[in-house]
């Protein structure tokens, strides 16, 4: 059992130690890698969403001098490659054979000597399509007579994927049927993009000499791209290398093996050369994992005066033509079941269904948590609504409805149990903050003068840092991570980690942890990642999982080192090893602090002649596989202030007040940062960022004049509060925050908009056209091309 | 064209666009490239002075110019003003726009000493960050007009 | 990221050496000023010219003069120079208004006017204002200069009347006495094309309108213009009634068509409610009282 340390983290607001290359345009990103001889990769995509392939002629295209080779599914499929297992246990098409089921899906893959060469010869690639009508709108994916998309399953007759459930269905239905207020809402939540800046890729050299395949990749879980890769390519797993250098940016995009990662494996065995493929922009928005796509209706119970007794959601889920979503096997809905939210319910039940549409493959990504954006969203969205309909504060009518301290830990209707909580302080600290009263004066007065102002809450609790590994694991592989802390014999340390940066500051916080633990000073110690020749095992950053699994699995090594150097200080002082005590740094008998041994001193006595006791073995070394007990529930309280131009429809954010309760705080300056770039998401996605399709399945977001996201002019200058309420089973108290703000924030800013023009609901983005739609009674729907 | 200070001289076909050239040809990395269609502005270097996309410039049209990159900054060992603001503002995290962020800072310095927070948005409006929310780059910038004369820094 | 298909490099050093280059290689060669709107075209390869005539050296069309009572404006004069020029700013507010909203601070040290309004996008935002401030075109060819009205300029969407051997070269703006303009333009985000764009000038004399120019962008307006719209205001009071009225007119005379940025009814109220707004910030410029 890991007991929760009582000071904060040490060291506090460092200065990040990654910056110095970052800073002088010395960071190591994939596209940045020139390896000799390497070679070029370019995938040909399908123009349209559903089609029959009748033939592909690429004899033009590898007579282009600069090519080298060109594969198509017909090569795949003689390699048992041209379908490899996605994440969700369905399978994927690495190159298509029979049919094309979205727009933009790999149908072949050019090597040659340059970029602009590969570029050049997909053109002389000729493929004939016959085309097939295409599923856009996920509510028609499940009519009779649809067409089916998914063909290629034996048996398959419809579009269906999956059905799941959580909660007592009886119970709700019995809540809801005496509850004094029932409010339904379809509430959607759009398609949208992580958008990472830098775009996925890969570098892949097979040595044919030593039968090592070494690959460099924009992921976030390298070890799991090594498994998968032996498990699908058959290729030994001992002599596979994955490495992710420097990764601009993942926010859950780069989790998956994509097919063009495949392709550069596939393209270096047949060359003999190393292949670097890097997608462009428009192919990172339509072939890479999109985010959400959730058509869920909600319906809430409560009383006359506003207590809130039921919740209950039925979720059309929409994945594309693939199941390719990244989740828990035992989860296809991932954790949505955490839409019972903040408040103290009698029920709550909700039914998912899971559908195949022609779109790209996906939907867990762009810091969903698996779903917990979409579960937010919703319960956030509807007790607003529930404001609306009673016409009570939203503010008074969460604060009348929150758990209360005293409940935690506090297992929900759907069976999370919360692990630490006090919200009503959270949001509270909000208000005051905001100066609520004084913005509802404001907006009372300016109502009268005929300008829109609105103000927005959302009071978000998030269940992140999966998990136990006996609930939870991706394609069979258990979501423990592990850890090993090394300390050399002069003293400096460093420690292995499974997990992944994308720019949340690794290289800095995992040395604090190691540095408040064993008292080095954290530029003595190196954090490695990112190199599974290097690292520990574990399933890679996301979900918010880094701090609360990979850091209490270093927390724990480190702790196991302190402990082994308490026991070789004790050789050193010819002492017991329960008389000495412990100061950050040194080891010393209980009461003479003269006789201190420093950690430096005891790691030199560790690989020297010291003799040690029986049983002890040499070297200084700590190692750990943590097994979460829990996921651990970061929670926080948001308010939005905008203003709405009521003759165009445009939407000002003027202020955004965001408290965050992650417990302690390890790095307080990374962490706000992790806070700012969420709520930017917020902005973004309730404003302006939308994946659309028209009927034919063309995608109407597939560049960055389409797909648009908030620049530092659409972003008010983040006001930001905290509370600290330690997780009681995480060794350091620690809950993960890198998602919260993402979370959080989108509900904040569309209630904000609709509490400005007095409607009740109308789905996102609210661009100035859905926003004057919505006033005049008529918001259309996003998901699909306006008409 | 001279690069950071330095004549150079290659032969390349006319579409090569400036951002592969400077990257592909020179290895100069730092610049990087983000989008297709001259949105992100993570690809900004100067050209004869002025922040531009270098995504949307072709080398040939860069030839008998002078181009800036993010690896000048830097000048003997000690960082410019706006990077020490962006290390001590935590003003990247990724890392990926901020090469882009920088130079337009820079350039934005040179020109306006001590803009205001509005001023630094409208300046880099034009390039997208997804990691920082733009709080902390507007914050670093502002560090570096408060502190405009170079300092000693640990290499 | 996408590249252009190959292509052919040209550079000139003079406006006649640029006109040659464009007789010798033929239609399909094209010139390459800021390249913002011709690049990303061939990057995405729905354009593939056969040589690239590069005029960014022609420092001799970089230029925002007045000259007699004509404001003059070099085509190859940047979006930042003219955000920047005074005396742009002193005679037509509109030319800031619409610079500030034109893309984004880096693209604007690149992307030129004469590039702008050549490419001709049906969203595009100088071509409104010219169409307003009811601008003319001076284009050149090997056989001398013409000067053409903004309707004659504009012929349709990304059409505009310079042939394949003419280079614009500068466009003029009568400057008139007691007049005020204003722009007005409602985005998605900052940089997008607009969703709809309304550009006004109105001089005034003794209380009454003498002269009324209205520019509508993303609306499918013939010429970028609100001809009608325009008519209804001269001789008039420049009022809250006239200005209502100018802006019914323009929304019903333009042809806007639904898509992404919005459907088609929202386009057609925002061309009647940003006509009105422009009007209003006009009218209250021309007085003196600025806005």
């Amino acid at each position: 059992m890991t007991t929760v340390e009582s000071n904060p983290i040490g060291f506090g607001r460092m200065k990040r130690k990654e910056d110095a290359r970052f800073l002088r345009g010395k960071g190591n990103y994939v596209d940045d890698l020139q390896l000799p001889g390497m070679l070029h990769g370019a995938i040909l995509r399908s123009p349209v969403a559903h089609a029959r392939i009748t033939s592909i002629d690429t004899s033009a295209a590898e007579a282009h001098p600069k090519v080298k080779a060109v594969i198509t599914g017909k090569t795949l499929e003689g390699l048992g490659l041209a379908w490899i297992p996605a994440l969700s246990h369905d399978t994927l098409a690495v190159l298509a054979t029979d049919k094309v089921r979205f727009q933009g899906q790999e149908v072949a893959f050019v090597v040659a000597e340059d970029r602009y060469a590969a570029r050049d010869a997909l053109e002389l690639i000729d493929v004939q399509y016959e085309a097939l009508p295409a599923i856009v709108d996920a509510r028609r994916a499940l009519d009779p007579g649809a067409p089916v998309i998914r063909d290629d399953i034996e048996g398959k007759a419809d579009n269906h994927i999956f059905d799941w459930e959580s909660g007592d269905k009886a119970a709700t239905d019995a809540v809801f049927a005496k509850a004094d207020v029932v409010v339904a809402q379809d509430i959607l939540y759009p398609r949208v993009h992580p958008a990472p800046m830098e775009t996925c890729g890969q570098v892949a050299d097979m040595d044919k000499v030593t039968g090592k395949l070494t690959i460099w990749c924009t992921t976030q879980a390298p070890h799991a791209h090594r498994t998968l890769y032996a498990l699908v390519a058959g290729l030994p797993e001992h002599k596979i290398r994955v490495i992710s250098p420097d990764i601009g940016g993942g926010f859950g995009n780069k989790v998956g093996i994509y097919p063009g990662y495949v392709l550069t494996v596939v393209g270096s065995i047949v060359t003999g050369k190393p292949v670097k493929w890097m997608e462009d922009r428009s192919e990172n928005l339509m072939s890479t994992s999109f985010a959400r796509d959730y058509h869920m209706h909600g319906e809430i119970a409560s009383t006359r005066d506003g207590k809130i007794t039921g919740l209950r959601v039925k979720v059309l889920a929409d994945h594309g033509a693939f199941n390719n979503t990244a989740q828990p096997t035992k989860f296809p809905a991932g954790f949505f079941h955490i839409f019972t939210g903040s408040y103290d319910l009698e029920a709550a039940h909700c039914e998912v269904t899971g559908v195949y549409t022609n779109k790209c493959p996906g939907g867990v990504a762009y810091a969903c948590s698996f779903r917990v954006t979409e579960a937010v969203y919703l319960v956030e969205r509807i007790v607003d609504c529930l404001a609306n309909e009673l016409g009570m504060d939203p503010a008074e009518l969460r604060m009348k409805n929150l758990l209360r301290p005293e409940q935690f830990p506090y297992t929900c209707k759907t069976g999370w149990e919360y692990d630490s909580g006090d919200y009503p302080r959270a949001l509270r600290l909000a208000m005051d903050m905001a100066g609520y009263d004084e913005l509802r004066a404001e907006q009372k007065a300016k109502r009268e003068r005929g300008e829109l102002m609105g103000i927005g809450l959302s009071f978000f609790t998030e269940t992140v840092g999966a998990g136990p590994r006996k609930h939870m694991d991706i394609l069979g592989l258990g979501m423990a991570d592990g850890a090993e802390v090394r300390v050399h014999p002069t003293g400096k340390a460093v420690v292995r980690l499974s997990v992944q940066t994308q720019g949340q500051g690794h290289e800095t916080t995992f040395a604090q942890i190691v540095a408040e633990q064993l008292g080095i000073p954290p530029e003595d110690i190196d954090v490695v990642h990112g190199d599974t020749d290097n690292t520990p095992f574990g399933l890679g950053t996301y979900g918010s999982r880094s701090t609360p699994v990979s850091g209490a699995a270093v927390a724990v090594a480190a702790n196991r080192v302190r402990e082994k150097a308490r026991i070789i200080a004790a050789a050193m002082l010819e002492a017991s090893p329960d008389d000495l005590e412990w100061e950050k740094g040194k080891w010393f008998v209980k009461g003479d602090p003269a006789s201190a041994k420093t950690i430096q001193e005891i790691a030199l006595a560790s690989h020297g002649n010291l003799e040690l006791p029986p049983g002890v073995e040499g070297h200084l070394d700590g190692e750990c596989v943590y097994d979460p007990p829990n996921l651990t529930f970061p929670f926080g309280a948001y308010i939005c202030v905008v203003d709405v131009d009521p003759g165009t429809g445009q939407v000002k954010v003027r202020r955004f007040i965001a408290v965050d309760d992650c417990g302690p705080r390890i790095n307080p300056m990374i962490v706000e940062g992790q806070v700012h770039g969420g709520l930017a998401d917020g902005v973004g996605m309730a404003l302006m960022e939308v994946m659309a399709f028209d009927p034919d399945g063309n995608h109407l977001g597939g560049s960055f004049m389409d797909y648009l996201l908030p620049t530092a002019v659409e972003c008010p200058s983040w006001e930001l509060g905290e509370t600290v309420t330690p997780s009681p089973h995480h060794p350091l108290g620690c809950k993960g925050v890198g998602e919260s703000a993402t979370v959080g924030s989108p509900a904040a800013v569309v209630n904000a908009v609709l509490d400005a023009i007095g409607v009740r609901h109308a789905d996102m983005p609210l661009t100035p056209a859905q926003v004057w739609r919505a006033m005049q009674g008529r918001p259309f729907r996003t998901d699909l091309a306006i008409e | 064209m001279t690069v950071n200070g330095q004549e150079v001289t290659r032969d390349v076909e006319p579409r090569l666009l400036l951002v592969h050239y400077l990257r592909d040809h020179l290895g100069l990395t730092g610049t990087h490239w983000g989008c297709d269609t001259s949105n992100c502005g993570v690809c900004v270097v100067w050209m004869d002075g002025e922040p531009v996309k270098s995504c949307t410039v072709l080398a040939a049209m860069a030839h008998g110019r002078s181009v800036r990159t993010v690896e000048d900054l830097e000048r003997n060992g000690v960082l410019d003003p706006v990077q020490q603001g962006f290390m001590e503002e935590h003003g990247l995290q990724c890392g990926f726009c901020t090469p882009g962020m920088m130079l337009t800072a820079r350039w934005l310095l040179d020109h306006n000493p001590d803009p205001t927070d509005a001023e630094i948005r409208e300046a880099i409006c034009g390039q997208i960050c997804r990691c920082t929310g733009y709080e902390n780059i507007v914050r670093a910038v502002r560090w570096a007009a408060e502190h405009p004369a170079h300092e000693e820094v640990p290499a | 990221m996408q590249v252009p298909a190959p292509v052919e490099y040209e550079r000139a050093t003079s406006v006649d050496h640029a006109l040659a280059l464009l007789e010798r290689h033929g239609p399909d060669a094209r010139i390459i000023a800021g390249g913002h709107s011709l690049l990303p075209m061939m990057k995405l390869r729905l354009a593939r010219p056969d040589v690239l005539i590069d005029i960014n050296d022609l420092a001799e069309l970089s230029y925002v003069r007045l000259e007699g009572d004509e404001l003059r404006i070099g085509a190859m004069t940047r979006h930042r120079q003219l955000l920047e020029s005074a005396v742009a700013g002193e005679h037509f507010a509109i030319l800031h208004d619409a610079e500030r909203v034109i893309a984004d601070p880096i693209v604007r040290n690149r992307g030129t006017i004469g590039g702008s309004i050549c490419q001709a996008d049906p969203s595009e935002d100088l071509s409104a204002v010219f169409a307003a401030l009811k601008a003319q075109a001076v284009i050149r060819s090997s056989a001398g200069e013409r000067v053409v009205g903004m309707d004659e300029f504009h012929q349709g969407p990304y059409t505009t009347s310079v042939g394949p051997a003419e280079i614009l070269t500068e466009v003029r703006v009568r400057t008139r006495a007691g007049s005020g303009s204003a722009y007005e333009k409602v985005e998605r985000r900052v940089g997008d094309w607009a969703v709809v764009a309304a550009g006004a000038l109105l001089a005034l004399e003794g209380g009454r309108i003498t002269e009324a120019g209205i520019g509508l962008a993303a609306v499918g307006a013939e010429h970028f213009r609100a001809a009608a719209a325009e008519d209804s205001l001269v001789g008039g009071r420049a009022d809250e009634d006239a200005f209502a009225r100018a802006g019914a007119l323009a929304a019903e005379g333009c042809h806007p068509v639904g898509d992404q940025r919005g459907p088609e009814d929202f386009k057609r109220h925002l061309a009647g409610e940003l006509t009105k707004r422009a009007l209003r910030r006009a009218a209250s410029r021309a007085q003196g009282q600025g806005g």
